[in-house]
C-alpha cells in the first residue's frame, strides 16, 4: 500500500481538497481534535461543578490508606496498604478468575463440542443437554447456585471432608498443604524449568517430522517423562528440600496450608461451565464447516477416527472457530464482574465498590475501571488475532 | 449497574451543567410534585417494602415528615432503594433529594463526598452476630473467625480496624446487598456477622432460626445514622434539618399526632411557635407556617416514629437507650424553635 504512487499528471491537475487520501486525512485530524476538545471542556467543566460542591476530586486518592480487609489477596495487601494497593489486588483476582476461567472454558467446550457431534447417542445426548441448560440460565444464577446450593452445603470446618488426611473440604473452601521451600528447591526448580523447555522444543520437532515423513512421535508420554522424572531425580540428589505445611483446624477456621476460597470457585466454576456452552457451539459449528471430504480423505489413508479429528478436523476448524472463542474470553472476563454477588473480592467490588464508596470519587474510578477491562480486552484480542493468523498461515 | 447509571449521570450532570447554574432543590421539588428519597432495599424497621410495594420504616417515615413540611401531604414521596455502595452517588449526581438509609455520620462523607448530614435519627454502634453453638460469649473471642460484612459501608471499615487493634486474625467476606450477607452467614459460610446493633436486630429476623445465634456484649464503633443532603443548597439543607428538630421537639412538649388539633389552641409560647400559631417560622425555610404542624399531624413526633417502626412493641424491640430526649437520659436533643 505504501508503494502506491499517484501519476504525477493527475497530483498536478486536482486540487489538494479533491484528492481522497489528503481529503481523509484533513477529516480525521478535524475529528480528533474536536472530540478531544469537546472532551477536554467536559472534564475541566465537570471538575470545576465538582469543586463548587466541594466534592473531591483527582487522583491523589490512590495513595490514602484503604482501611478494609480482603479475603484474597496475590499480592501482599494489608488494612494499611493504599487504594493504589487495592486496585492491584482487585485487578489481580479479576485476572485469576479470568485466566483460570478460561482454560476450563476451553476444555469443557472443546470436549462437549465434539461429543455433541459423536456417533454415540448416550454422549451426544448428554452433550446436547449440557448446552441447552447451560447456554439458557442466566449466569448470576448458576453462580448463586454454585455457591449457595453446592459449596454453602459443604459441612463446616470441624466436619469436613478429609482427602487422606492432607487436603481438606468444607464450607470455608478447600484447604491444601502449602509447599515450603528448603535448601536446594533452586535446582529442583531449574530441572523443572529445563524439563518444560525440553519438551516445547522436542515436541516442536517432532511436529515437523510428523508433517514431512507421517511418522507419530509418542510427545505426550515422553513430555511427562521429562517433566515428572527429571525434578523427581533433583529432588532425590538434594534430599528433598521441599517440604509441606499441612492445614490444621485451629478454633474457627483452618490454620497454615493454602485455601481456595468458595466465592472463588462457585465464580469460576460458574463462569467456566457457562461459557463452555457457547465455546462447545462454536466448536461444532467450526467442525461441521470443514467439509467432509476431508474426514473421508484421511480415512481412505488409513488414519484412525481420533487422529483424523485432531490431525486433520481440527487445525482446519481452528480458522472457524477462532473469532467466536476471541469473544467468548472477553464475555467471560467481563461476566467476572458478577463477583460480588457472591463476596469475591475482584476489581468491581474492591475498587468500583468499597473505594468508590469510601472516597466517593465516582467519575474517576469508574473511568479507571472501564479503562482496565478496555485494555485486558485488547490484550486478550490482540493475542487470539495473532493466534488466528498462524492458524490461517498453516491452512494454506 | 445502578451505581454506573448513577456515575453517567453524575458525569453528564457535571460535565454539561454551567457552573454554579442549579435551581434551588425546592423549586426543583416543588416543581415536580414530589420528594425522591433514597432508602435501603430492604431493613426492618428501617426502610423495608412490604408485599404491596408500601414502604414502611424509621427512615421511610422521615421522609414523608420532609413531604408532611413541604407539600403538607406524606403520598407525596418516592423511594429509590440503594445498596450501601450506590447510595452516595445517587445523591451526588441528583438522583435522589434526600437520602435517609440507616448512613453513618462520618467527616470523610460529611466533607470530601459533597454531602451534609442533617442530624440523627438513630445513635447506633456496630455490633456482633454469632451461632450460640459456637459457644463465644466475647468479640475477643474471634480471632481467627470468616466475617461476613456488606460492602460500603462503615462496618467494613471498622471491623478492619477493631481485629487489627486486637491483634487478631479474621477473613472478611464482602457482599454487595443485605440479603446476600445474612444468607451467607445463615449458610454457615461465615462465623460471625457484623453490622450496626439495630441492623444485626433488623436482619435476624430474615434468618431461618432467629434463636439460635446471640449478639455479643461489645460494641466496637460509634454509628450515628441519619438523613443526607447534598452540599450547595443551604436552604433544602436547613428544611430536612428542622423537620427532624420539629420531631423531637414536639416529644419534648408533648405533642402528639393524636393531640396536635388541640395543641393549636395552647397558650404555651414554646408549642405555639412548633404548630404555627405564633411567630412567621415556616417563612425562613420557604414553607407554610404550618410546616411542623403538618409534621407531627400526619407522621408523628420523633418517639411516635420509633416506637412505631422499631421499639419494644415491635419484632426489632429496640429499647429506648441512647435514642431517649436528652431530659430523659438519652442524646435525643435538639436545638429550640424560636
Ligand atoms: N451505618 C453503616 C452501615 C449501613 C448499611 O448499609 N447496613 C446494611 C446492613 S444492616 C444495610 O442496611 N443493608 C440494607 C440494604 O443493603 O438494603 C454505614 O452507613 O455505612
Amino acid at each position: 500500500m505504501a508503494d502506491w504512487v499517484e501519476p504525477a499528471a493527475r497530483q498536478g491537475r486536482t486540487s489538494l481538497m479533491n484528492d481522497p487520501k489528503v481529503r481523509s486525512i484533513v477529516l480525521q485530524v478535524v475529528a480528533l481534535v474536536l472530540v478531544i476538545v469537546l472532551g477536554w471542556m467536559f472534564i475541566d467543566n465537570a471538575r470545576e461543578n465538582l469543586a463548587a460542591q466541594k466534592i473531591a476530586t483527582g487522583f491523589g486518592f490512590m495513595e490514602n490508606t484503604a482501611g478494609f480487609g480482603i479475603s484474597q489477596t496475590l499480592v501482599s495487601y494489608s488494612e494499611t496498604s493504599t487504594y493504589g494497593r487495592a486496585f492491584l489486588v482487585g485487578i489481580l483476582n479479576t485476572l485469576l478468575v479470568a485466566v483460570i476461567g478460561i482454560f476450563f472454558a476451553t476444555i469443557i467446550g472443546f470436549l462437549v463440542g465434539i461429543g455433541r457431534l459423536s456417533k454415540n447417542f448416550v454422549i451426544r445426548l448428554i452433550c446436547s443437554c449440557y448446552v441447552e441448560l447451560l447456554r439458557n440460565l442466566p449466569p448470576l444464577f448458576q453462580i448463586l447456585f454454585w455457591y449457595l446450593a453446592v459449596l454453602s452445603a459443604m459441612p463446616n470446618p470441624r466436619q469436613s471432608i478429609s482427602i487422606f488426611g492432607e487436603a481438606f473440604i468444607s464450607n470455608r473452601g478447600i484447604v491444601v498443604p502449602r509447599p515450603l521451600f528448603g535448601d536446594g528447591t533452586g535446582l529442583v526448580l531449574w530441572t523443572f524449568g529445563f524439563a518444560v523447555l525440553a519438551t516445547v522444543l522436542l515436541g516442536a520437532w517432532g511436529r515437523q517430522r510428523r508433517e514431512e515423513t507421517g511418522r507419530p512421535f509418542p510427545m505426550l508420554w515422553i513430555g511427562l517423562g521429562l517433566i515428572v522424572g527429571l525434578p523427581l531425580i533433583a529432588m532425590i540428589v538434594t534430599g528433598f528440600p521441599i517440604t509441606f505445611e499441612k492445614p490444621e483446624l485451629k478454633g474457627f477456621n483452618f490454620v497454615g496450608g493454602m485455601r481456595v476460597i468458595p466465592e472463588f470457585v462457585a465464580l469460576t466454576v460458574g463462569l467456566a461451565t457457562y461459557t463452555a456452552a457457547f465455546i462447545a457451539e462454536n466448536v461444532r459449528a467450526g467442525i461441521t464447516s470443514v467439509s467432509h471430504g476431508q474426514t473421508e480423505a484421511a480415512n481412505s489413508l488409513g488414519l484412525r477416527s481420533g487422529y483424523t479429528m485432531r490431525l486433520v478436523v481440527i487445525p482446519q476448524a481452528m480458522r472457524v472457530i477462532i473469532p467466536p472463542l476471541t469473544s467468548q474470553y472477553l464475555n467471560l472476563t467481563k461476566n467476572s464482574s458478577l463477583a460480588v454477588a457472591v463476596g469475591y473480592p475482584d476489581l468491581v467490588a474492591v475498587f468500583a465498590g468499597t473505594t468508590l464508596n469510601q472516597t466517593g470519587q465516582a467519575i474517576e474510578i469508574i473511568a479507571i475501571t472501564m479503562g482496565v477491562y478496555l485494555v485486558i480486552s485488547i490484550i486478550t484480542s490482540v493475542i487470539m488475532n495473532t493466534y488466528n493468523k498462524r492458524v490461517a498461515l498453516v491452512e494454506r | 449497574m445502578k451505581r454506573l447509571l448513577s456515575t453517567f449521570a453524575l458525569a453528564g450532570a457535571f460535565g454539561l451543567a454551567a457552573v454554579g447554574a442549579q435551581a434551588a432543590k425546592l423549586d426543583q421539588v416543588k416543581a415536580k410534585g414530589f420528594i425522591q428519597c433514597g432508602v435501603s432495599q430492604g431493613l426492618p424497621g428501617f426502610s423495608n417494602p412490604d408485599d404491596k410495594g408500601n414502604w414502611t420504616g424509621l427512615d421511610v417515615d422521615f421522609c414523608r415528615a420532609v413531604a408532611a413540611a413541604v407539600f403538607g401531604d406524606t403520598t407525596k414521596v418516592k423511594f429509590t432503594p440503594l445498596s450501601a455502595k450506590d447510595r452516595f452517588t445517587a445523591l451526588q449526581s441528583g438522583d435522589i433529594d434526600v437520602l435517609s438509609r440507616n448512613t453513618t455520620w462520618t467527616i470523610s462523607r460529611d466533607t470530601s463526598l459533597g454531602l451534609n448530614f442533617t442530624g440523627v435519627t438513630y445513635y447506633d454502634g456496630q455490633g456482633f452476630m454469632i451461632r450460640k453453638d459456637k459457644k463465644v460469649n466475647s468479640a475477643l473471642e474471634l480471632s481467627g473467625a470468616s466475617v461476613c460484612t456488606q460492602t460500603g459501608t462503615t462496618t467494613e471499615q471498622n471491623v478492619a480496624d477493631f481485629f487489627r487493634a486486637n491483634n487478631m486474625q479474621y477473613e472478611v467476606i464482602a457482599f454487595a446487598t443485605a440479603d446476600e450477607t445474612i444468607k451467607a452467614y445463615d449458610s454457615g459460610r461465615c462465623d460471625v456477622y457484623t453490622t450496626d446493633r439495630s441492623g444485626l436486630a433488623a436482619e435476624r429476623l430474615k434468618l431461618t432460626n432467629p434463636d439460635d445465634h446471640i449478639v455479643l456484649p461489645e460494641i466496637i464503633s460509634k454509628e450515628p445514622l441519619g438523613p443526607v443532603v447534598s452540599h450547595g443548597d443551604d436552604q433544602w439543607f436547613d428544611i430536612v434539618k428542622w423537620a427532624l428538630f420539629a420531631q423531637v421537639n414536639a416529644e419534648e412538649l408533648g405533642i402528639t399526632s393524636k393531640n396536635v388539633d388541640e395543641m393549636l389552641k395552647s397558650t404555651n409560647p414554646e408549642i405555639k411557635r412548633l404548630v404555627g400559631t405564633e411567630g412567621k417560622f415556616g417563612e425562613g425555610l420557604g414553607l407554610g407556617n404550618d410546616w411542623a404542624f403538618q409534621i407531627v399531624k400526619l407522621v408523628g413526633n420523633y418517639g411516635e416514629m420509633y416506637d412505631r417502626n422499631v421499639g419494644p412493641d415491635t419484632p426489632l424491640k429496640l429499647a429506648r437507650g441512647t435514642n431517649a430526649l436528652w431530659t430523659k437520659g438519652g442524646l435525643q436533643y435538639a436545638p429550640p424553635i424560636r
